[in-house]
């Protein structure tokens, strides 16, 4: 008998000896992912129950479109709230999304040098900041200067927030495009930023996405920079330097009334700001889904058919 | 077969070759590119030494030669593509007509849509249609009208014989078609940018036998207008497709002739052995 056929016969043994083992092994690996995806979605699962179970009961037409009543009268509504976190929002975005991407990019395509390592770790610092510190900052440098709150200084922090996240999944997703086509853009004779911004994120927008919207629901859900920025009011908004109401604001209020109305009503907002955040995670996946030529829409479309 | 290694690498003996067999080839056609001492190195290790190389026009030259020779390392060099890699250092002249394209004044730019270049792996732009695909290198550079780029379209398709087969789907992902089609589309998108010269680095190893068979007699055709030079591993194409053939190894140029005598009648012992097969 040569070497490889003893060796063969071995082998073979050792695997009929432990086949018991392994099946064993296998399925407490798959319980221990399974029992841990459970543990994972019971926490959220449980919050998701009670603030649609609790807050369904507040929502009415006049609980999203009025001002609050007065305090414990359970009259009144979240109006003012709910513009006031569309505005912070939106005006966070266009502050902080243009300047994580466009940063994202520096980091990806010219980042190759000692300045984008440094701007790549303060980046990542920054991600992790609390984000009370980034209102306080917003706090010393725009609203004790302007001597007044402001719906500017709200934006201003909110945007600290979001930059880093975006610039570091930008940065992420670019990478993931493959060089080849950096190479098929450069042999085309094409200029450096027409390859980065039409063919290369084209291929990263997926991702891209990803990252805005994640941030979006980061911010949406902040309170403690909104409390040294734009305070929160009870009216709608009128103005950029006069405070401003947000949703995590009310539902922070509303929860420290040691009245059963006012706590119900923070259970509606907190259902409101949800539904907002879905909404717009929905709304943004969805378009981006649909829109002609764009690879995510076909490979949502493939995940939905189940083609490949 | 054993490869060869650097201990047992018979010694490069070129008293018997007279200059144009590894230098150029006198022909009454006239050189497209010409490249001079060329030097290619990634920090210390020198992956091209000095070649010196003449492509005459509208012909087909190929490089050969083990993995690891420096061919593609080479052909990359011809556009300009090492700009994009950090640590390369080119050192020498890369004529093309009367432009030293490593010229300070030079924009590589404006000379890489002078030569087109096709990759080893089929990379049609993943988000583009087939349409988009062609056109990217024009519409990108700021060629709007729909006229022209119609007409370019079906030119360089049809060039790249591919047009019978799409002609119908335009608007379709260039994601959905085969490899085969995948690497005409590549060609179409390079000659769509009216290129001179048309660099190809293996552009059927990932390819069978009949999308190989479609490409090599797309090169055949488009040797009429364009001068192309092909890097290839499978010496059998050389001989099919090419004109001249140039043999690397370990950086070196070690013949270069015609294909027909290269094959037949090598001078050095080094290429005798490689094109029968001994290593490789």
């Amino acid at each position: 008998m040569t070497t490889t056929q003893q060796r063969r016969l071995e082998y073979r043994a050792l695997f009929k000896q432990n086949v018991g083992k392994r099946l064993a092994v296998d399925k407490a690996v798959r319980i221990i992912i399974f029992s841990c995806v459970i543990i994972a979605i019971i926490p959220l699962g449980s919050i998701l129950v009670e603030v649609f179970k609790n807050g369904i009961t507040a929502i009415s037409y006049e609980f999203l479109t009025e001002v609050p009543g007065s305090i414990g009268s359970g009259e009144g509504g979240i109006g003012p709230a709910i513009q006031g976190t569309l505005i912070i929002i939106g005006l966070s975005s266009m502050i902080g999304v243009p300047i994580g991407v466009m940063s994202g990019i520096f980091l990806s395509e010219y980042g190759d040098n000692q300045l984008a390592r440094t701007i790549r770790f303060f980046n990542d610092v920054f991600m992790e900041f609390p984000s009370i510190v980034l209102g306080i900052f917003a706090f010393l440098m725009i609203v004790l200067i302007l001597g007044h709150f402001s719906v500017w200084a709200g934006a201003f922090a909110l945007s600290l927030i979001m930059f880093p996240i975006v610039a570091r999944t930008t940065e992420e997703s670019l990478k993931m495009v493959p060089v080849t086509y950096r190479e098929a853009g450069t042999a085309l004779g094409l200029k450096k930023w027409v390859i980065t911004f039409r063919i290369v994120i084209s291929g990263a927008k997926s991702g891209m996405i990803t990252g805005i919207l994640l941030s979006v629901s980061r911010i949406g859900g902040e309170t403690a920079p909104l409390i040294m920025t734009i305070l929160g009011s009870s009216q709608f908004f009128s103005s950029m330097d006069v405070p401003m109401d947000a949703l995590p604001l009310r539902i922070w209020r509303l929860s420290l009334l040691p009245y059963d109305s006012a706590q119900l009503q923070g259970w509606g907002a907190a259902l409101v700001l949800i539904i907002i955040i879905l909404g717009i995670n929905l709304g943004v996946r969805y378009y981006f889904a649909n829109k002609k030529g764009s690879i995510f829409g076909r490979l949502i479309k493939q995940g939905v058919s189940g083609k490949k | 077969m054993t490869a060869l290694t650097t201990q047992s690498r018979p010694s490069l003996d070129n008293s018997s070759l007279s200059k144009e067999d590894y230098a150029g080839i006198e022909i009454e056609k006239k050189y497209k590119m010409i490249a001079e001492n060329v030097t290619i190195s990634y920090g210390d290790f020198v992956a091209v030494k000095n070649i010196t190389m003449k492509f005459p026009e509208k012909s087909v030259t190929a490089l050969i030669g083990p993995s690891g020779c420096g061919k593609t390392t080479f052909l990359r060099c011809l556009n300009r593509m090492h700009d994009m890699t950090k640590n390369a250092q080119v050192e020498g002249k890369v004529m093309l007509d009367d432009i030293d394209l490593y010229d300070k004044s030079v924009d590589p730019i404006y000379h890489r849509r002078k030569v087109g270049m096709v990759f080893q792996k089929p990379n049609p732009f993943p988000t583009m249609s087939i349409y988009d695909n062609v056109v990217a290198g024009l519409k990108l550079n700021g060629v709007k009208d729909k006229k022209i780029l119609d007409e370019i379209v079906e030119d360089s398709l049809k060039m790249a014989y591919l047009w019978d087969e799409v002609h119908n789907d335009l608007k379709k992902s260039a994601i959905e078609l085969s490899g085969g089609q995948q690497q005409r589309l590549c060609i179409a998108r390079a000659l769509a940018i009216q290129p001179e010269v048309l660099l190809m680095d293996e552009p059927a190893s990932a390819l069978d036998p009949i999308a190989t068979q479609k490409i090599e007699e797309t090169i055949t055709e488009l040797k009429k207008e364009y001068t192309i030079i092909i890097v290839t591993h499978n010496m059998q194409q050389a001989v099919r497709v090419s004109d001249f053939t140039g043999f690397m190894y370990l950086g070196d140029l070690i013949e270069f002739r015609e294909t027909k005598k290269l094959f037949t009648d090598p001078k050095n012992e080094l290429t005798a052995k490689y094109v029968q097969g001994h290593f490789g």
